[in-house]
């Protein structure tokens, strides 16, 4: 390489960090102070993205009318938030932290839809930026100008977020919220003012970064997952609520990515290695990277302890066997009566209620929430489907060493998120979700890249789509029944313990993160036997049975039903397959339709929907008694 | 005196230039009651984690019944016979107060790894034992999250005398509870530690606690071992006097 083109590639880099750094700022901020990991933040940057497009057709394609339309958009988009925050998130800041999330999933669906109703569904590319359509000449190479604008923009925004920061009193505020939330409560600061405000700035930051981007990336309905994991990426490696890391690690990152793609194929030592296809993992690798060595991000400090202790979880009550043979049987008389539709919707329900059983073991009562759980799942799928099409091994065999392959992956990925908590446990699993996505993704030589694999079908005596059925009901029916009756084990009650009080199990001996690292290999292993019974149902294979899209459908399944009753996940994912069924074939806006109920289930029902059933019972029997 | 159980030499501890803990030494017999006091910041709770291996010391030597467990992680330690209770409870929440005390049993025994028999099938009569001993046993049922605070404090003293210890580490094993509860408790646990002959080491505020439940004491102030003795010799000593009182008494 030569320094020009390390030059150049510097400068691509630093021109693609600064939208980076400000959706990654905005996000650092909001959770901060509310603790709330907005998932919703990557909708808010698209819709600054479409935003923009609009307004600068509204406007005209004067320096005027591109400028008016990139800050106007930018504030609207910070009114969106400011609805998002009195609308939804008020309401909801006592409930456990993860409704909290599963709300913010709602509303990323809802977003969703919104761009499509209003924009459709084609990408729109927008114009460059009026005035600054010209290049530079850097060492012979040519720079577009808006680039080194874009470059520029960067450390401005950071400058004027410490100067809010640090000579305002808002901004004292915010950092000592960022610090100590309780204590800023407790000396009679007004929490619902100063979170919508934050809620605004943290918006605006977004809705600036997407505006920004209009001349350098068109208008797409994807973007909103693509720039959340991002986003994630960069306030998890450079520490959460800090804004200096999260400036830091956009650099590191943007500029990473830019030398991959520059790079190209080199040969090493006779190897042929592709940094081009390194580009969507790179991030990651970096962050995994960095979180083992520094858990708390680059400049990130740890949290501070919280003194009000949450809810403890309630004790898990075991399902009785009289409920579980009732239920059983109902499902075995389906086929029956019903039509093969309803069969194979149910066996969509049945893997996906393994899948969510087995999210719910890790979250719930072994305390360690996964944001990529579709890893597994997905790796189940493609290890079935590739045994059987690339090994040429017999359906049987690829069904049952599939779950082996998953859990191996489990073993890898598990060993170093088990050295996390919290968030940031979370966000290294949703990282290892990625990883796996991306290179299954450009994979094309073994894995067909983003067609998938196809012909994925049973053997001839499972050919039959109700006899299918009951195998899947059979495995997936004996996969959930284990993962309960782990649950009840000594080892069950050890990772229980764990979550309870990680002090006082170290202190009688108990070596939580081998008992917790054994717990991810054993889900896993469950969730790829869910993917590869989903694999043969569908014949086909797809990238996105490994996406950020499957692993929060898992998380709404979980949160949908409860994650504190065992049947909360199963309850889950049945309502939310056979909702997003039937709306699906009513409606192309399926996504608000879901985003919506969820919004009313989390609004009226805070402990899912399991759990407040339950509440509305006991309410009702002491109302008689 | 046979040797003791706890033998702690030559301790040191700094924060950045601070010097937290500067060469204690101090034995703890089997069966002896022994309490560490000191002024808040004396250095007490970081000689504690020293001792159970949350910290590691700077340097300075921890002898176990002879063994040296410095560099040990505290499930290594409790092991080795080391119960402990802590200054703000730790138990777990939402298990029964008996499956708490199983817990520790079943960690005990090694016999946590089994996926698929049934917790509580085992040690059910033990932990009722253990339960009753510390006045536990007619609330072995509920959960200890809805527990009064003094009632965790018994319960975490029943799961520290799950794995027969030698020693028992109880870091201001009071604190939270009402005065009349407080003397209570630390008989409790006095009559337990005499009748099977373990080792009690101890933080108190309340010197009423100390003063009559310990057998000896020893006081630090500003990481310094100043005096040591029984409650008398400690109760008439000019230095613990001046640090308490203030030099001018």
């Amino acid at each position: 390489m030569t320094l020009a083109s390390f030059i150049i590639q510097l400068l691509n880099g630093l021109a693609a960090a600064a939208s980076l750094f400000l959706v990654s700022a905005g996000l650092s901020l909001i959770f901060g102070v509310t603790r709330i990991v907005n998932f919703a933040h990557g909708s808010l940057y698209m819709l600054g993205l479409y935003g923009a497009y609009s307004l600068i057709e509204f406007f005209g394609r004067t320096p005027l009318g591109f400028w008016g339309a990139v800050a106007l958009s930018a504030l609207a988009v910070g009114l969106v938030g400011v609805l998002i925050e009195v609308l939804v998130l008020r309401r909801i800041y006592r409930a456990p932290e993860l409704f909290q999330l599963l709300a913010t999933f709602a509303i990323v669906l809802v977003i969703k839809d919104i761009a499509l109703f209003t924009w459709g569904a084609e990408d729109l590319v927008g114009p460059r930026a009026p005035g600054l359509t010209m290049a530079v000449e850097i060492m012979g190479r040519r720079i577009p100008a808006y680039d080194l604008l874009l470059i520029a923009i960067g450390p401005v925004v950071l400058g004027a977020i410490w100067l809010l920061l640090t000579r305002t009193r808002w901004g004292a505020l915010v950092r000592a919220a960022t610090q100590d939330r309780e204590m800023v409560g407790a000396l009679g600061v007004d929490q619902a003012k100063l979170f919508t405000s934050v809620f605004f700035v943290g918006s605006v930051l977004a809705g600036l970064g997407g505006a920004l981007q209009i001349p350098r990336e068109p208008a797409n309905l994807e973007l909103d997952l693509a720039i959340i994991a991002d986003a994630f990426v960069v306030t998890v490696v450079g520490g959460l609520g800090s804004i200096g890391g999260a400036f830091l690690a956009a650099i590191i990152i943007g500029v990473a990515k830019a030398f991959c793609i520059g790079i190209g194929t080199v040969t090493w030592f006779g190897f042929e290695i592709s940094f081009s296809k390194l580009t969507l993992v790179v991030e990651f690798l970096i962050m995994a990277l960095v979180l083992v060595v520094r858990p708390y991000g680059l400049l990130g400090k740890p949290q501070a302890a919280q003194r009000a202790a949450s809810e403890p979880a309630p004790p898990l009550q075991v399902p009785s066997w009289t409920f579980a043979l009732v239920w059983l049987a109902l499902l075995a008389i389906v086929p029956l009566v019903a039509d093969r539709y309803a069969t194979i919707l149910l066996t969509d329900i049945v893997c996906f209620a393994l899948f969510s059983v087995s999210l719910h073991f890790i979250m719930g009562p072994a305390g360690m929430v996964s944001f990529g759980h579709a890893a597994y799942f997905g790796i189940g799928a493609y290890a079935a489907g590739l045994l059987l099409k690339r090994f040429g091994l017999p359906m049987e065999a690829a069904l049952l060493l599939a779950p082996v392959i998953a859990g191996l992956f489990a073993i890898v990925y598990g060993w170093f998120c088990v050295r996390l908590s919290g968030v940031y446990l979370a966000m290294l699993t949703l990282a290892f979700a990625q990883i796996s996505w991306s290179i299954v993704f450009q994979w094309d030589s073994v894995t067909g890249g983003s067609n998938g694999v196809f012909g994925v079908w049973p053997a001839a005596w499972l050919a039959d789509k109700t006899v299918y059925y009951y195998m899947a009901l059979v495995l997936c029916g004996a996969g959930i029944v284990f993962l309960w009756l782990v649950l009840f084990s000594p080892f069950g009650y050890a990772l229980r313990a764990g979550r309870d009080s990680p002090l006082r199990a170290e202190a009688i001996g108990i070596d939580l993160r081998g008992f917790q690292w054994a717990a991810f290999v054993l889900v896993g292993a469950m969730a790829g036997l869910a993917g590869a019974v989903y694999a043969f149902s569908k014949g086909s294979i797809s990238p996105s049975s490994i996406s950020i899209a499957q692993s929060t459908d898992g998380l709404i399944m979980v949160l949908l039903g409860g994650v504190e009753t065992l049947t909360g996940p199963v309850v889950g994912a049945a309502i939310f397959t056979w909702l997003r069924d039937v709306v699906a074939r009513n409606t192309e806006f399926w996504r608000a339709v879901m985003g919506g109920v969820i919004l009313l289930i989390v609004l009226l029902f805070p402990q899912g929907l399991v759990g407040g059933l339950k509440l509305l019972v006991t309410r009702w029997r002491e109302q008689r008694a | 005196m046979s040797h003791p159980v706890l033998q702690v030499d030559g301790l040191h501890k700094a924060f950045g230039g601070v010097q937290a803990v500067a060469d204690v030494s101090f034995a703890v017999s089997a069966g002896e009651m022994l309490a560490l006091i000191g002024p808040n910041g004396a250095g007490k709770s970081t000689c504690f984690n020293m001792l159970n291996g949350q910290l590691a010391p700077d340097s300075g030597i921890v002898r176990l019944e002879g063994r040296d467990i410095v560099g040990l992680r505290p499930r290594a330690i409790w092991r080795l016979g080391v119960g402990r209770t802590f200054q703000i409870t730790a138990t777990f929440a939402s298990l029964s107060v008996r499956e708490n005390v199983q817990m520790a049993l079943y960690s005990h025994a090694g016999r946590l790894r089994s996926l698929l028999s049934r917790f509580g099938a085992a040690f059910a009569t033990q932990a009722d034992a253990l339960l009753d001993q510390v006045g536990m046993l007619d609330q072995a049922e509920r959960t200890c999250g809805v527990l009064a605070y003094g009632d965790l404090k018994r319960v975490e003293l029943a799961i520290a005398l799950a794995n027969e210890p030698r020693l028992l580490l109880m870091d201001e094993p009071t604190a939270g509870m009402a005065p009349k509860e407080r003397v209570a408790l630390m008989e409790l646990t006095a009559r337990l530690a005499r009748a099977r002959n373990i080792a009690v080491l101890f933080t108190e505020h309340d010197m009423d606690v100390v003063f009559s439940q310990a057998d000896r004491i020893i006081v630090l102030d500003r990481g310094v071992l100043i005096a040591g003795g029984t409650p008398q010799e400690v109760r008439a000593n000019p230095d613990v006097r001046a640090v308490y009182l203030g030099s001018a008494h």
